[in-house]
């Protein structure tokens, strides 16, 4: 028996109540939609979780109007220290609750177990520890003087890390004094529609957060269009993020966006060449791509190029793919059956394109949707899987032969989020760090998140900053009255 | 001015020659003569026996402290490792490692999670792969024998339970071992193989004269294996040579008079090292010198073994097999007491090296507690309750 | 008094240079009480186009000097505008109507603008910047770095034709950014004048580039030329923000919208539009 073939180890979903079906949380109240209900497959089974109701244009003016009240009456009344201990509250729920929220979040997502068990879930806790802390100490957040929350904040977040996005925004917005009405990503709502039990048993004012569940093209648009809203988060695509912009023009509601990304990860050939390698497959597997900003671009210098293809693929084959509740389980389903297409479509694109093909040579389940790790090498700066966002596990391959080089091609591209630089040369490590254009660069390392550490973008990735004091920016106003 | 005689010039020469390292060259300018006239002064200070020649043993520790450089091995010489220059050049050459990627990577193999058949062959295994040691001021011929005991038969209450792959005990102790083995003796896998520490263990603060005599000793009287450690002092102080020569040396004292060779497991002691700079450099060097095995530490000194520094070596070893197809050991040693620590290694083994690792030829476990702990586990998995420390034998 | 006066051609400030609009067009700038000045040049797309490639040129040396040489231009600006203090206050009384007391305080009001900003240069890092406490072996800091190319439209009051512009582009230029800035429609003479001076301090060419003209003809273009970062706002009207704000949305550019700052405040805020956080990472460890 081969030692590496791993018994299945599933962590158990038993722990889960969850029920048939979800409405959408207004008000502090479960309530009908009335867009329609859709039900929520795991996409790692395309087994249904629950059925959803779903937000029309309607319900996000209710939700709209009970987050208003609640704004005026309680929330914006309330002292920083009182709204700190209600997020206090939260973490201590979710770090209770840990277990359970991961087993939700893979199953809905898709994503391994063990990022939701030790990324995802102790991230959303830390997010709301971090904040918490915040609400009482805004005037020294070093943002300017007289900073206020702004009131109603309409919050509209992707698939990729469900929970994890609705803590990045809620987080910074409930302690800068605002209320919420968040509508989570259609393809998993489950958790967002969880964290109401927390709310609940935090005893959160009714109407200080909302969710409500629905489709982009209905309820996101009508939160985005809506006027009793004074500022828009979003993080997903740059095309809705555009729209957005392009919406909210002329108008005064406060806008930050959190978009797409083609992250170069720049490897030097002084790198320590086995933690980068584990640095390029973390930048690109993690969560199986489906990260704005990973680092889906390897820049490698040309002279150890072979030898760094080599090693990645040999170290690849380790990766197991399957039942993302398996905690052995490194690369999980993706999303969704349309994500899978595009992917799909992609790589393909590339291929035809003259880039050359290798892909993890390992079994796939049935059912589900499931993309073998793809990494394409031979590929020229202008193949299209060296510029657009794939947004799945498909790394592109491309090499340089001096820093200069290396910059020059890590920032062409109208994205700016992330980059990575591998070299053991702190003073060049610095430099380069100088001169790329990008918001969040990891140096020896990659994929590292803190609520501390403020995640944006530069150029097309978007703008604000979410984390640390930073992230608090774009839910106060300071100044004097204008 | 009288002319100075040719036994004189002769004598002068010499000295040049053989302690001061001249050329013939030099010495013509510094005895102002033709560098044909020193040849010929050099050729009768042989003749006269002025200078006298003895060729020695080539196990002999002579010839290591006469060598100027180091002594190339097969391995070294394969790749260009021929003297201090290439040595150094080479061992500095290695591409660094990165702490905090290294000890992500560690934690990250330590979350797999190894259940149910898994776990049981798992278990199997690290008592297939035990160095079994006592390593102790107290030991006597009593604790010895006890100890092989325990190798032989680790479960009493369960004969299924395998066998360690070898005792490790010191050098004054090996007869009790061989005696108590009798035909049981073997390479790990045929039998359990007897491996003694040496060379001045565990700080190896003596002459190399001693560390060899220390290695012959412990091999004539049966060990199968040595357990060598460097010279520390002399890696951090930047003298590789004497590390490689050290180790060159030891390997030769392992040779029997019929040709054969009892095993070399190199000890870095990891935990004075401290660098995984170091420990990585000190992988390459022991394996160019001809290190069959290379170990983390002696377990007398703390940090001891370590998953991140177990995850380097087996790095390095991986690496050599990819460059020459040849494949060295890696024995993690100190600290490692329990079976889940143990499943984590084995989860190293299998991921970073690759499976083939997973045999006592290439990976042991150096320990002591540790078998207790798996036994405990075993009994757990075939009764379905958890055992207790009365349940498995003191040695 | 018998001597002709010699008027000033007023042209546009591109690339350090003083160049005539390639479309060759002027525009009759009148005073209010419809006295000719001058005839200033009415700025076309393709000037616009060219004052973006001036700017993005220099943009790697501005934002790449270090913020206490910056510091030392801007506050030789300062200087330079003092020297020439009271040229500017003629000038904008002849423009604007004003008395020369209101020209003269907004005129001082300008080099202290440039004085404050001068002294922001080499601080805002520390302030907008720092560690971050990150629960991990990382050495973790964020820096605020230049936008890029930043296209402002200048407010266009009686009392901003000169402070509008300073208060407009003097934030930008503290962290890094180049400039291209419309000058006030209706009294771009002091606008010009100061672009004189600009180009006799330190600052170095294409840093700022200035155009008159028709802003509604020409801010549109900057504000969907794809290689402007950024928009400042302050002085359009509704329906010109509302144009640009739409047009800035398809490559994304950070966006100043009118009213958010007033026509001649300072703010760190208003340094903080203009500016991206960037958060590096690093492994710390003594291996």
């Amino acid at each position: 028996m081969s030692f590496r073939n791993y018994a299945p180890a599933p962590e158990s979903t038993a722990i889960l109540n969850l029920r048939k079906s979800y409405g959408l949380y207004i008000g502090g109240e479960w309530v009908d939609g009335h867009g329609g209900s859709m039900t929520t497959i795991s996409p790692a089974t395309e087994m249904p979780i629950a059925e959803i109701s779903l937000a029309d244009s309607s319900d996000i003016d209710r939700a709209v109007s009970a987050a208003r009240t609640s704004y005026d009456t309680v929330w914006s009344r309330m002292s920083g220290s009182e709204r700190g201990k209600y997020l206090f509250r939260i973490a201590r729920l979710l770090q209770e609750r840990a277990r359970e929220f991961a087993v939700a979040e893979t199953l809905d997502n898709g994503k391994p177990i063990r990022e939701t068990r030790d990324i995802d879930i102790p991230l959303v806790a830390a997010w709301f520890f971090h904040y918490a802390g915040w609400a009482d100490k805004l005037d020294y957040a070093g943002l300017g003087v007289n900073p206020r929350s702004l009131g109603v904040a309409g919050q509209i977040i992707p698939w990729n890390f469900p929970l994890l996005m609705l803590a990045w925004k809620v987080a910074p917005a409930l302690a800068a004094g605002n209320t919420v009405v968040l509508k989570p990503a259609e393809t998993t709502p489950l958790t967002a529609l969880l964290f109401v039990e927390i709310c609940e048993q935090a005893g959160l004012p009714a109407g200080v957060v909302n969710i409500v569940p629905g489709l982009g093209e209905v309820a996101g648009k009508a939160l985005v269009e809506h006027t009793g809203i004074n500022k828009i988060a979003f993080t997903g695509s740059t095309a809705v993020g555009r729209q957005i912009a392009r919406t909210l023009a002329g108008t005064d509601t406060r806008l930050t966006l959190e978009l797409g990304g083609k992250g170069a990860n720049i490897v030097f050939d002084d790198a320590a060449v086995d933690e980068a390698i584990e640095g390029i497959i973390t930048g690109i597997f993690f969560n199986q791509g489906h990260v704005c900003c990973a680092g889906s671009r390897l820049l490698v210098q040309e002279n150890i190029h072979d030898e760094i293809v080599e090693k990645l693929t040999r170290r690849l084959a380790t990766l197991r793919l399957g039942d993302p509740l398996d905690k052995n389980t490194d690369i999980g389903a993706i999303n969704s059956k349309e994500q899978l297409e595009r992917i799909t479509a992609i790589s393909a694109t590339g291929e035809a394109e003259g880039a050359h093909r290798w892909t993890l040579d390992c079994p796939v389940p049935d059912k589900g949707f499931w993309f073998r790790p793809t990494v394409f090498t031979n590929v020229s700066t202008s193949n299209t899987v060296a510029r657009d966002e794939i947004f799945g596990p498909v790394l592109s391959v491309l090499t340089f032969r001096t820093p200069d080089e290396a910059i020059a091609k890590a920032n062409n591209t109208p994205y700016g989020l992330s980059a990575g630089i591998w070299t053991q040369n702190a003073s060049r490590m610095l430099r380069v760090a100088d001169q790329l254009r990008a918001g969040v660069i990891w140096a020896n390392t990659f994929n590292q998140f803190d609520p501390t550490s403020p995640f944006g973008g530069f150029k097309e990735s978007g703008f604000g900053r979410e984390g640390g004091r930073h992230g608090l920016s774009a839910y106060l106003a300071t100044g004097g009255a204008r | 001015m009288t002319e100075t005689s040719d036994d004189v010039l002769a004598l002068r020469a010499a000295r040049l020659y053989y302690d001061e390292s001249k050329t013939q060259d030099e010495i013509g300018d510094l005895l102002g003569i033709t560098r044909w006239k020193a040849g010929r002064l050099l050729a009768l200070a042989r003749d006269s026996g002025i200078v006298s020649i003895s060729i020695v043993d080539s196990t002999s520790e002579a010839d290591v402290h006469a060598v100027d450089g180091i002594l190339a091995t097969e391995r070294s010489r394969a790749h260009g490792v021929t003297d201090s220059t290439s040595l150094r050049a080479f061992v500095h050459g290695l591409p660094a490692v990165d702490a905090i990627g290294l000890e992500e990577r560690a934690a990250r193999l330590a979350t797999r999670s190894i259940k149910n058949d898994s776990k049981r062959a798992a278990l199997d295994t690290i008592i297939r792969l035990i160095d079994l040691t006592t390593l102790e001021g107290a030991d006597t011929e009593g604790k010895v024998r006890s100890l092989v005991q325990k190798a032989l038969l680790p479960d009493p209450a369960d004969p299924t339970a395998p066998r360690v792959a070898a005792v490790c005990v010191y050098p004054d102790m090996v007869r009790h071992a061989i005696a108590a083995l009798g035909t049981r003796v073997g390479d790990g896998v045929t039998g359990i193989a007897v491996a003694s520490v040496a060379t001045a263990f565990p700080s190896g603060r003596s002459t190399l004269e001693v560390k060899i005599a220390d290695t012959r000793y412990a091999v004539a009287q049966g060990a199968t294996e040595i357990d060598m450690v460097i010279d520390r002092g002399a890696f951090l102080s930047g003298d590789l040579d004497t590390v490689f020569n050290e180790i060159v040396a030891i390997r030769r004292a392992c040779e029997r008079a019929d040709g054969t060779r009892a095993h070399l497991k190199v000890i870095f002691e990891t935990g004075e090292l401290r660098t995984y700079d170091n420990i990585k450099r000190a992988s390459w060097l022991a394996i160019l010198a001809g290190a069959d095995f290379i170990k983390t530490s002696t377990g007398k000194v703390q940090p001891a073994a370590t998953l991140p520094v177990t995850v380097l070596m087996l790095e390095v070893v991986r690496d050599w097999f990819v460059l020459t197809g040849e494949r060295i050991g890696v024995k993690p040693a100190g600290g490692i007491r329990q079976s889940k620590d143990a499943i984590r290694y084995l989860v190293a083994v299998a991921e970073v090296a690759g499976e083939e690792w997973i045999h006592p030829h290439l990976f042991r476990f150096g320990a002591s507690s540790l078998l207790n702990d798996v036994l405990l586990q075993r009994q757990k998995m075939t009764t379905g309750h958890y055992s207790g420390p009365d349940y498995v034998t003191v040695d | 008094m018998s001597r002709l006066a010699v008027p000033k051609t007023y042209k546009l400030f591109i690339g350090g240079k003083f160049p005539r609009s390639e479309s060759g067009r002027t525009t009759e700038i009148l005073s209010p009480t419809g006295t000719f000045i001058a005839n200033v040049a009415k700025a076309s797309r393709k000037d616009a186009r060219d004052a973006v490639v001036a700017a993005r040129a220099a943009w790697s040396g501005w934002s790449g000097a270090t913020a206490y040489n910056r510091g030392q231009v801007l506050y030789r600006v300062a200087e330079m505008l003092e020297g020439r203090a009271e040229q500017f206050v003629a000038e904008i009384v002849e423009a604007t109507g004003v008395t020369p007391a209101v020209a003269r305080t907004e005129v001082m009001a300008a080099i202290d603008t440039l004085v404050w900003h001068a002294g922001w240069t080499d601080k805002f890092a520390q302030v907008h910047g720092g560690a971050n406490p990150v629960a991990g072996p990382f050495f973790n800091l964020s820096v605020p770095e230049s936008t890029g190319v930043v296209a402002l439209v200048a407010p266009s009051t009686a009392e901003s034709s000169l402070l509008g512009l300073v208060s407009s582009i003097a934030p930008a230029l503290t962290t890094g950014n180049v400039v291209v800035a419309l000058a006030s429609e209706s009294a771009p003479c002091a606008a010009m004048t100061f672009a004189e001076v600009l180009s006799t301090s330190d600052v170095p060419g294409g840093v700022v580039n200035i155009l008159t003209g028709d802003v509604a003809e020409v801010a549109p273009w900057l504000a969907s030329h794809a290689d402007v970062n950024a928009l400042d706002l302050t002085g359009a009207d509704t329906a010109l923000a509302l144009e640009c704000e739409r047009a800035a949305a398809e490559t994304l550019k950070r966006v100043v919208r009118p009213g958010a700052f007033g026509p001649t405040e300072s703010a760190f805020e208003r340094i903080a539009a203009f500016v991206e956080t960037k958060t590096v990472w690093h492994t710390k460890s003594l291996a």
